[in-house]
């Protein structure tokens, strides 16, 4: 290959040396404005990302310390949130489960108690202590997976404690596991990757993104297709159903034999 | 209407007590005395024109109700028709029509009830019922016929012809059962029960995809819903395999396991595998939570305690769920290092 390239470059009108000096000009051009852009954007990107951090730190403080400890060392009372990655606070601040009102079998959903911006400051903050899982980018988000294999992978994967419909179900001692109808989709996966509560964790080298992505997409047709068959009673499965039956189909049979056999007045 | 209606109310038979016929057993001899109907209650339609006029009406509103619902059910069945891939569609299709096919039912059976107990006369009366026992003639000639069928074709005289039909009618049943007893799984049942596609050196591999995992892929606090490699290239009894091989992996931190003795080496570094298969009635159990490491089986709410080897804790499981002993092979993946060391999944007659 050699023999043959330096006879082609002899046989034209260039000399050898004047292709190599192009090549290392060319490769210093590009490296040097690469690393000087570069330089000067990570300088911005690192400014603003420490006021964030800054700002994260002070709502810790004061909001989560009493708990999770001053520097989110963890306390008796509190885990560590030390790794626990930008996710973790996001899902866990973002759905208003954190700050928890009370202690209790689990911290339960409620109104999200900061600002979009102060939960991206705290996020910022835990994610600095120490690496952890981010918060996921927007292609594995809208919902245009593959929905026969979200399906599969919820039926195996989720569908035990989530029910197969995602209406939920009861967990041990008083726990449960939420029902999924309407949840954000970054929340969804921001919980598969960090397991909150006592949900187990599913990391992406148990479940790659893209099949995340394809679970969510499962969940968002469940969210726009009604169920087909009528009224699907919460979805609860075959408990609900049979209540349901014997309380109304069942009282409507016995209330129209008592008219049947009633005499007109 | 209303005086003639009490001459209507005693046309009632009054018996003294029940004749019994020949065929009955017991002879009730302190039968209650029949006190036969209580006195005709006059109907507000028969008392008032008005009233009887407004029933009729209103059968035939249910009536025309029934009509409207029918021709509805038509129409809606072409206003909102089914577009494939298109649940919605079907949920209004079936549900208009359904509707609209219930009142058609439902309208010509309330307006009939309503018109036969509103406007209908409406005496009580007895219908006797027929004794079953045939007349003594149909009897004597049903006898005849048996014996002349006896007697013309031989039957109780040609005895080698009548035992030789017995043992044939005995025996035509038999190849049903031995079809039948080849559905069942062919070899010892048993053996099949003790044992699983698990062997020593079978990769766990991700459920569905068959993908190996990796030791280094387990992080803490994981679940893996696990079955065996290999099981995906089945073509034959792949779902009795699965449903015996099903493993949940977890990791813990080593310090929360208690390990038994002879266990030491069945976990790796932390990861467990225990069947997913409730000892109880063969549930798939796995509710597994993180952080108490508790498994609940959905169906009857046993509870194992995997810190404790998968005790159970609660509920009406009676064995632990069995563990499968893994370690890793030299590339890093996780493998079985045999099969389960006890049969996998409720009792069954040889295991109680």
């Amino acid at each position: 290959m050699a023999s043959t390239a330096s006879r082609k470059t002899r046989s034209g009108r260039r000399s050898p040396l004047v292709s190599a000096l192009l090549l290392i000009v060319g490769l210093l051009a590009t490296g040097g404005s690469y690393a000087l852009f570069t330089a000067s954007a990570s300088a911005e990107t690192t400014a603003s990302v420490d006021a964030l951090v800054d700002e994260g730190e002070k709502l810790f403080q004061a909001n989560c310390a009493s708990c999770h400890g001053l520097s989110a060392q963890g306390t008796d009372a509190a885990p560590s949130l030390h790794g626990v990655g930008a996710a973790s606070v996001d899902f866990q601040v973002g759905t208003g489960r954190m700050p928890m009102a009370a202690t209790g079998p689990q911290a339960e959903e409620k109104p999200v108690q900061f600002t979009d911006e102060q939960v991206a400051a705290l996020a910022s903050y835990v994610a600095s202590l120490a690496p952890g899982p981010a918060i996921p980018s927007d292609t594995y988000l809208n919902g245009e997976g593959d929905v026969a294999n979200g399906a599969e992978l919820f039926r195996i994967n989720c569908a035990m404690c989530h029910n197969v419909a995602g209406a939920g179900g009861a967990l041990t001692e008083g726990k449960f596991a939420p029902g999924l109808e309407g949840v954000e989709p970054v929340h969804v996966y921001e919980a598969m990757v960090t397991g909150p509560q006592n949900m187990p964790v599913f990391n992406d080298l148990n479940i790659t993104p893209e099949d995340k992505a394809d679970i969510i997409s499962y969940l968002q047709f469940m969210d726009e297709n009604d169920s087909p068959g009528g009224i699907d009673l919460g979805g609860l499965g075959p408990v609900s159903e049979g209540l349901f039956v014997w309380i109304f189909a069942l009282g409507s049979i016995v209330a129209i034999t008592v008219w049947l056999t009633a005499k007109s007045n | 209407m209303a005086d003639t209606g009490s001459d209507h109310g005693t046309a009632v038979v009054k018996r003294e007590a029940p004749v019994p016929s020949t065929g009955t057993a017991v002879v009730p001899s302190d039968a209650i005395e029949n006190p036969g109907f209580p006195p005709y209650r006059p109907r507000v339609s028969d008392l008032d024109p008005v009233k009887a006029r407004q029933n009729e009406r209103r059968v035939s509103w249910l009536f025309w109700l029934s009509i409207a619902g029918s021709i509805f059910a038509i129409v809606a069945y072409i206003v909102f028709p089914i577009v494939p891939g298109d649940l919605n569609s079907v949920r209004l299709n079936t549900l208009f029509l359904g509707i609209g096919i219930a009142l058609g039912l439902f309208g010509i059976g309330f307006g009939a009830v309503h018109w036969s107990k509103s406007l209908m006369d409406g005496h009580d009366l007895v219908e006797a019922r027929h004794p079953t026992r045939g007349s003594e003639e149909t009897r004597e000639k049903a006898v005849e016929v048996f014996h002349l069928g006896n007697k013309e074709s031989g039957f109780t005289r040609r005895k080698l012809i009548r035992n030789s039909l017995i043992g044939a009618l005995v025996v035509s049943p038999l190849p049903a059962v031995v079809l039948f007893r080849d559905l069942a799984p062919a070899g010892d049942p048993v053996a099949r029960l003790k044992h699983t596609l698990w062997d020593k050196d079978v990769r766990l591999t991700r459920d569905p995809d068959g993908t190996p995992i990796k030791a280094s892929d387990v992080t803490l606090g994981s679940v893996f819903h696990v079955i065996p490699d290999g099981l995906n290239d089945m073509h034959e009894g792949k779902l009795e395999e699965k449903a015996k091989a099903a493993v949940l992996l977890m990791r813990l931190k080593p310090s929360d396991l208690n390990v038994s003795q002879g266990r030491e080496d069945w976990n790796f570094e932390g990861i467990v595998a225990y069947s997913k298969i409730c000892t109880h009635v063969g549930c798939p159990v796995a509710l597994y939570e993180q952080q108490t490491h508790h498994l609940l089986c959905p169906c009857h709410q046993s509870q194992f305690d995997i810190t404790r080897e998968a005790t159970v804790i609660f509920g009406p499981a009676k064995r632990p769920l069995p563990q499968l002993p893994i370690t890793v092979d030299n590339e890093g993946y996780l493998v079985a290092r045999s099969d389960f060391t006890e049969p996998v999944g409720p009792s069954f007659w040889e295991r109680l």
